[in-house]
């Protein structure tokens, strides 16, 4: 039973390994740059997955979470602490062991908060403010929340955009790496390409298996009776407001750790991140994935995130976002990667089987 | 002296009384039926037991303490489980998952142990998904646990209701027009099973407009009209009741 349940997280890792060794047996390792980068947005993918296609509360304003955790811990990290040294301060800082010194990119010392710091920081904060704006905006319902959420993501847009702090349309850079444990580090390095698709694999792997493990639990049957019906989810004891409030602060730290890891690996952050068709995107990953379906889910996020970063949509690539989100919503509300939408293929199969059998059985039925 | 007692519930929509100053009692392990035309208020009183609605103003209380406008979650706990006259089971989940989220006051992983599958959450799990299918096996449904619950046929979705609101181990069980729409067959198995609720120590209070099911079964019926109580007895005494008579058949067909 558990062996059967974790063979679609076996076979994910074999997939993970495979990819990897074509691309370096290739010689073409910079193809694993866009896949990581992709592993990175499919987090966010997989805790809107469990938000919408569970529970049936809908965001438009998951890009303002990634863009909090990937500019949370970059204005943390590129500021130089080393003329601030001598104060109370910074001192306890270094001596707690919160931060780090080496040399950037030009050879200059500088001293920076570590991103184990920025990491927590940038997950408080995601979780406080969804938590905040959460207890009023999950009162609505359908567009409602769906615009409440959007005016989430444009205040957060334009915040980004307009503050000198967050580097306004320029966004921040020089990011510094993330020494992870073990020589590991989340860095656009080239050298460090390969551990960094594999430290974002495991990312995923971890992110879907905990996901996975809450759809088939207490909670996760709360989650789903919430998106069946409110009504009978509070009738049965269910605290709706209580579960749609968590699960909204749980996809969206999930959003938040996504954005911190991908700014330490690309070096940099900009306004676009928080851009609302970015949320438009991921919205629309999660209903050709299936609505409720991790798997699809996670599939269609590497496969159209990846298409996307290698440029194959071109300057089309809101259009065909848009035009995925408009298709799936009008002739598959509840999600394309369904079984129920397959079930010609399986029917169509079943009925030339049947045909076949006949034809060399005893010939008594022929057709049905 | 009530197990539930109602005093005085009124709720209003805009200008219609639609439960007009309603009091009575449901005594320890009866089955009380509400019965009245349709637009009576009969569904409204339920929603306002449960807490799907807040009432204008009353009381009701249920082993002397009060839970009028606790929100629904919490009136659950209290121990009161209820089904819907228009059928309200979780879409895209199993009959044997729906009738598990029964059992959600009775376990307690959050979400961190459900994520991490954690020893306690495990055992709890495994426990939860026992007494479903137990429970499930008493309807006489266990064959059913896999299939996916709101394509079942009508009759069916009633029981798979019936047992999730089972499920929560309610002491009061609140049925809502439990064999509206039912096969003669089916409303004669629903009647036995409401009797075998009784005997297994739960009070029943149902809203029904089948007059033999009711005179069958509930040792004391409520009658509404209009959101206002007109009379409540044995049955013997509710069929003869000339009030209640005149509000079913017309004043001019006497």
């Amino acid at each position: 039973m558990a062996m059967k349940k974790y063979s679609p997280v076996l076979a994910l890792v074999i997939c993970v390994i495979i990819l990897q060794a074509i691309a370096s047996l290739a010689g073409r390792e910079y193809y694993l740059t866009q896949l990581t980068m992709s592993a990175y947005y499919c987090l966010v993918i997989l805790g809107l997955t469990v938000l919408m296609g569970y529970t049936g509360q809908i965001s438009l304003g998951h890009a303002a979470f990634f863009a909090m955790g990937g500019y949370t811990t970059a204005v943390m990290t590129t500021r130089n602490l080393i003329e601030m040294q001598g104060s109370a301060a910074v001192d306890l800082a270094v001596r707690l062991g919160l931060t780090v010194t080496e040399k950037n990119a030009y050879g200059v010392e500088i001293l920076h908060l570590s991103p184990w710091v920025s990491l927590v920081t940038a997950v408080c904060l995601t979780a406080a403010v969804a938590f905040f704006i959460g207890i009023p905006i999950l009162k609505l319902k359908g567009h409602y929340l769906a615009m409440a959420t959007l005016g989430f993501g444009i205040i957060i847009y334009r915040i980004v955009l307009g503050s000198r702090i967050f580097g306004e349309a320029d966004g921040i850079s020089d990011i510094p790496q993330f020494a992870l444990a073990g020589g590991l580090a989340v860095s656009g390095d080239p050298a460090l390409r390969v551990q960094n698709y594999y430290i974002a694999a495991v990312l995923v792997v971890a992110g879907v298996v905990l996901l996975m493990n809450l759809v088939d639990s207490r909670v996760g049957r709360a989650l789903r009776s919430i998106h069946g019906s409110e009504e009978a989810a509070n009738a049965m004891g269910v605290n709706v407001a209580r579960y749609k409030l968590l699960v909204f602060v749980l996809s969206a730290v999930f959003a938040c750790i996504a954005g911190v890891f991908l700014t330490h690996f690309n070096g940099g952050v900009g306004p676009s991140e928080a851009d609302v068709m970015k949320s438009v995107s991921y919205l629309a990953i999660v209903a050709v994935g299936g609505m409720a379906n991790l798997w699809g889910a996670l599939v269609m996020g590497i496969l159209l995130n990846y298409l996307s970063l290698r440029g194959y949509f071109g300057s089309y690539d809101e259009f065909v976002f848009g035009s995925i989100l408009i298709v799936i919503m009008l002739f598959f509300p509840n999600g394309l990667l369904k079984m129920e939408n397959f079930r010609w293929l399986s029917d169509a199969a079943a009925r030339v089987i049947n045909s076949y059998r006949a034809r060399g059985g005893e010939g008594k039925d022929g057709l049905s | 002296m009530g197990f539930l007692e109602l005093k005085n519930m009124s709720r209003s929509f805009g200008g219609l009384r639609a439960v007009d100053d309603v009091s009575f009692e449901v005594a320890k392990h009866q089955i009380k039926a509400v019965i009245g035309p349709n637009g009576a208020g009969k569904t409204t009183l339920f929603n306002l037991i449960t807490g799907s609605l807040v009432c204008d103003s009353g009381e009701a209380r249920i082993n002397d303490v009060p839970i009028q406008n606790l929100p629904p979650h919490r009136i659950a706990r209290r121990g009161i489980s209820r089904t819907f006259q228009n059928i309200k089971l979780f879409s895209h989940m199993t009959v044997v998952e729906n009738v598990m989220v029964g059992r959600h006051i009775r376990s307690r992983a959050g979400f961190l142990p459900a994520m991490l599958r954690l020893p306690g959450a495990r055992r709890e799990e495994r426990a939860i998904r026992e007494r479903s299918l137990e429970i499930l096996s008493v309807m006489g449904i266990a064959e059913l646990a896999d299939q996916d619950a709101t394509s079942l046929p009508f009759g069916t979705q009633r029981i798979v209701e019936i047992a999730r609101a089972l499920a929560t181990e309610p002491e009061l069980l609140l049925l809502d027009e439990p064999a509206a729409g039912l096969n003669i067959y089916e409303t004669a198995r629903v009647s036995e099973m409401i009797t075998k609720i009784r005997e297994r120590g739960v009070t029943v209070l149902v809203i029904e407009h089948d007059m033999s099911l009711i005179m069958n079964i509930s040792d004391e019926i409520v009658v509404l009209s209009s959101g206002k109580k007109i009379a409540e007895g044995v049955p013997a005494d509710i069929q003869k009741n000339e009030e209640v008579i005149r509000v079913y058949l017309g004043e001019d067909d006497a």
